[in-house]
């Protein structure tokens, strides 16, 4: 009897162990390039902040759905009389992985850092004038004025720990231009569920769960992230069973895994849009046969182009049925989207010849396309679709693809008078894209607005945005802003780009919508 | 001797300076680093700020003045792209490309002398012509092909070897070397001989060529009659007669395949200098650009330096001195 409650007791003890070790999740993620760095605060770049999240965390996160969700924060609100000035409730309990507690003095400083001269963050927190600690778990940030939406702006600043910061002297976050490299480029402190057990730059880092997270336990306890930078020996990896989950999908194979047995592909869109930029103002093109006048300063030409723009055909033939063609240039996850602004006119290529004749170039004309052919998905394809295109209608188009180290300078130097770019929007709210496509270029303003369109009116409007304290009156302005851009046709949207994830059967991992997953979401069937 | 290394010593620093100048020069047209390093919404007067501290305003001649001048005290800068000192990230790649370099070097030459040996002795054989057909299939099909059709092959459908990565590695000082763990040999093997094929051809149609002249020389006639053993006129004679054009080859193919084993890296994502240069090149990250092609013309003259004394120890006409006609 005493014997056999003994077995017993050791079956379900030995039961118990193996369910322990069943817990043990391995989960090997691929993508074609590595996070640049680890030091939190350096760069703004997507593949870098996805590994970060796993590490580090911020005040407020972002669901699949793009809606905010509390992480470090857990409240958070106007001050009661004083719409200049953000309270944040923070959440008790958390500890850094070296075991120092986290308390509102480490959001002081990560604020701060990030706002430093050589953060890639600081445009973000433009708007904060200072962040003070009421009490270890109240923060206070005073903006320069109402500024509704700077919760959007937190969802990919890091918390650091400010006594480890001080320990290994990282006040100046890492700086491109300089000679040395400090400590946080290669070691982390952070809340996040994982912590980092190594890093092989370019090749694999290897991350473990971290056993004092103070959420739940998510599937995943080990992650190894690697880097396959070709395409064909990325998904090869995944079909010799060495890698379970890859991010980076081309576009030809989404298709042949789909229908492959053991392989599953998860569908979903991005908060990136993909569109086409002209030149406005009098001066003739530099790239045109045209030596008296700019054509696309006519509104007619732009509405020929748009009506001899096939997004359903691009979108069938180019992308493979993998994008959203949007008549606005701006995801449906931003706040100020809406279905009359996103539908677009079905193509009438007689009635664009048309609108050519009657804007006065009835044999057309001739211009260069300026066109990135290695960082949006297809972009070269895309634009040589529309060559054709507008071809029909009498415009005599150059391709000229460059990849986006050449491309970029191009533009940014307003060198180009028609162009290709893609652009997402990270804080969710209609106002990034205005400040940086629509306000006219200046030193803080319109960086992006490279076709150097100005509307004066508008710039005012964009720029009241950022102090109004009533937010059914910005939003009303938000729709009087688009109402003119859609109707001044600024820029020319295609689609909205889609995401796609490929895995193993029985493993999930649901599409992001800034291409962020975390592998907390990770389920296993 | 040291006379003649001491004057190919100064001939290589003029080499490095020109190569560096050169490179620099074409540094302006692969695009601007901002483009990568600044975040999307980076206001003009960042990118103004960005380029005046980077130095990038600056004339291509004043850039590679101050490049000269910090590489001569041994500082590379730091990668744009990855944020680590230049020497450091190229110091901790070699390893991984020297070992696939000699990998497949090895290879090649082994079977390359065996195969054109064979190929020599017995020039009407069946089984030279395959050997000789299957050879120009290696050389015509570009690298990345063989390789992802490798891949297909063993790591996919049949699932014996990796397809990617260096395996576990063994830390050794500051080198890290895949060939002790089981991981990093099979990791090795599909890399190696892709990388290998062209080499191979290379030096099998060379060796045959030699072979195929020396043989019919009067001394190894001569040989012959005095009745010297078959093997012993093959290997002791023949052999050595025709190594001098086979290690010029090799030293320039070995120089070739560490600087620009680019593609099979990629393909096979091996962390090694090759793939190091063409991330850096697509984020114009001119830290390391710069400092690998300064590095790999190091390799090169290095290498060439080794062959022209390996000439002085293979052919003793040249040992001493009795140079005729110089």
């Amino acid at each position: 009897m005493h014997s056999s409650l003994t077995r017993i007791a050791a079956v379900l003890v030995a039961s118990t162990m193996l369910a322990g070790v069943a817990n043990a999740e391995t989960i090997r993620w691929a993508r074609s390039s590595d996070a640049l760095t680890l030091d939190p605060h350096s760069q703004n770049q997507g593949n870098t902040h996805t590994l970060a999240h796993h590490i580090y965390e911020t005040l407020i996160g972002r669901d699949n759905d793009g809606s905010l969700t509390p992480r470090l924060a857990t409240e958070w609100a106007l001050k009661d009389g004083d719409p200049t000035v953000w309270v944040f409730k923070l959440r008790e309990g958390v500890k850094f992985h070296n075991g120092n507690d986290f308390t509102a003095e480490d959001v002081v400083y990560s604020i701060e850092r990030a706002k430093s001269e050589f953060s890639n963050m600081k445009q973000l927190h433009a708007e904060v004038q200072s962040v003070t600690a009421v009490d270890d778990h109240t923060v206070e940030f005073q903006m320069t004025g109402p500024a509704l939406i700077y919760p959007n702006n937190l969802t990919n600043t890091f918390i650091m720990d400010k006594t480890w910061s001080d320990e290994h002297d990282l006040a100046v976050v890492q700086d491109f231009a300089s000679g040395a490299s400090n400590y946080s480029v290669l070691n982390t402190n952070g809340t996040g569920p994982y912590t980092l057990v190594s890093r092989e730059v370019d090749v694999k880092t290897t991350l473990t769960y971290n056993e004092g997270w103070w959420g739940e336990k998510p599937p995943v306890t080990d992650i190894e992230y690697l880097t396959i930078a070709d395409a064909q020996t990325r998904i090869s990896a995944l079909l010799s069973g060495e890698i379970d989950i890859v991010q980076d999908v081309p576009p030809q194979d989404i298709e042949r895994l789909s229908n492959t047995a053991g392989f599953k592909v998860e569908i979903g869109p991005e908060n990136r849009f993909i569109y086409f930029g002209y030149k406005f103002g009098d001066e003739p093109l530099k790239s045109s046969n045209i030596t008296d006048s700019n054509p696309f300063n006519n509104p007619l030409v732009r509405e020929a182009m748009e009506l001899a723009l096939d997004r359903d055909a691009i979108q069938q033939v180019v992308m493979r049925g993998q994008s959203i063609p949007t008549g606005i240039p701006n995801p449906p996850f931003v706040r100020g989207w809406t279905e009359e602004l996103d539908a677009y006119p079905a193509p009438d290529v007689e009635k664009a010849k048309a609108l050519m004749a009657e804007a006065g170039y009835p044999d057309g004309f001739s211009v260069t396309l300026d066109t990135p052919n290695n960082r949006y998905v297809n972009d070269e394809a895309i634009s040589t679709a529309y060559v054709g295109m507008l071809g029909q209608i009498g415009i005599n188009v150059t391709l000229a693809s460059r990849p986006v180290a050449e491309h970029s300078p191009i533009i940014l130097a307003n060198e180009s008078d028609f162009y290709l770019l893609g652009w997402g929007v990270p804080t969710f709210d209609s106002a990034y894209v205005f400040n940086d496509l629509i306000h006219t270029k200046t030193e803080l303003h319109g960086t992006y607005n490279v076709g150097l369109y100005s509307n004066p009116e508008l710039d005012e409007k964009i720029i009241a945005l950022g102090t109004m304290d009533d937010m059914d009156a910005r939003d009303a302005t938000v729709a009087e802003i688009w109402e003119v851009v859609k109707a001044d046709r600024v820029l020319l949207p295609i689609h909205n780009q889609v995401l796609a994830y490929a895995m193993r059967e029985g493993v999930t991992l649901p599409v992001q919508p800034e291409n962020q997953p975390n592998m907390t979401t990770v389920t296993f069937e | 001797m040291l006379a003649f290394i001491a004057r190919r010593l100064v001939q290589s620093v003029i080499v490095m300076l020109v190569v560096a100048f050169i490179a620099f020069l074409v540094f302006r047209y692969v695009g601007d680093p901002l483009a990568a390093l600044l975040s999307q919404d980076a206001k003009q007067a960042d990118y103004d700020a960005a380029r005046e501290r980077l130095g990038l305003d600056q004339p291509f001649y004043v850039q590679f003045y101050y490049f000269v001048i910090n590489a001569l005290q041994g500082q590379f800068g730091i990668s744009y792209r990855l944020q680590q000192p230049v020497s450091q990230l190229i110091l901790e790649r070699l390893p991984a490309t020297i070992e696939l370099a000699f990998a497949s070097a090895t290879i090649a030459l082994v079977f390359g002398v065996l195969l054109g040996i064979y190929t020599a002795l017995r020039p009407r054989a069946f089984s030279t012509g395959v050997i000789m057909t299957g050879s120009l299939v290696g050389v015509s099909l570009p690298t990345f092909l063989i390789g992802i059709g490798l891949i297909y092959v063993f790591a996919v459908e049949l699932k014996w070897l990796p397809s990617f990565g260096r395996g576990e590695v063994v830390q050794i000082g500051w080198w890290r070397t895949g060939l002790l763990t089981q991981s990093g040999l099979r990791s090795l093997v599909l890399p190696a001989i892709t990388l290998s094929l062209f080499q191979l051809t290379l030096i099998m149609r060379l060796v045959r060529a030699e072979m195929l002249e020396v043989l019919r020389t009067d001394y190894i006639r001569f040989a012959r009659a005095r009745g010297l053993s078959q093997r012993a006129i093959n290997f002791g004679h023949a052999l050595r007669n025709t190594m001098v054009p086979v290690i010029t080859i090799t030293g320039l193919q070995l120089g070739s395949v560490i600087a620009f084993a680019i593609i099979t890296e990629t393909v096979f994502q091996w962390p090694g200098v090759g793939s190091l240069f063409v991330n850096s090149v697509a984020a114009v990250d001119v830290p390391v650009m710069a400092a690998y092609l300064v590095f790999v013309a190091l390799v090169f003259v290095v290498i060439n330096l080794i062959v022209d004394i390996l000439y002085f120890i293979v052919d003793p006409r040249l040992r001493d001195g009795a140079r005729t006609g110089k």
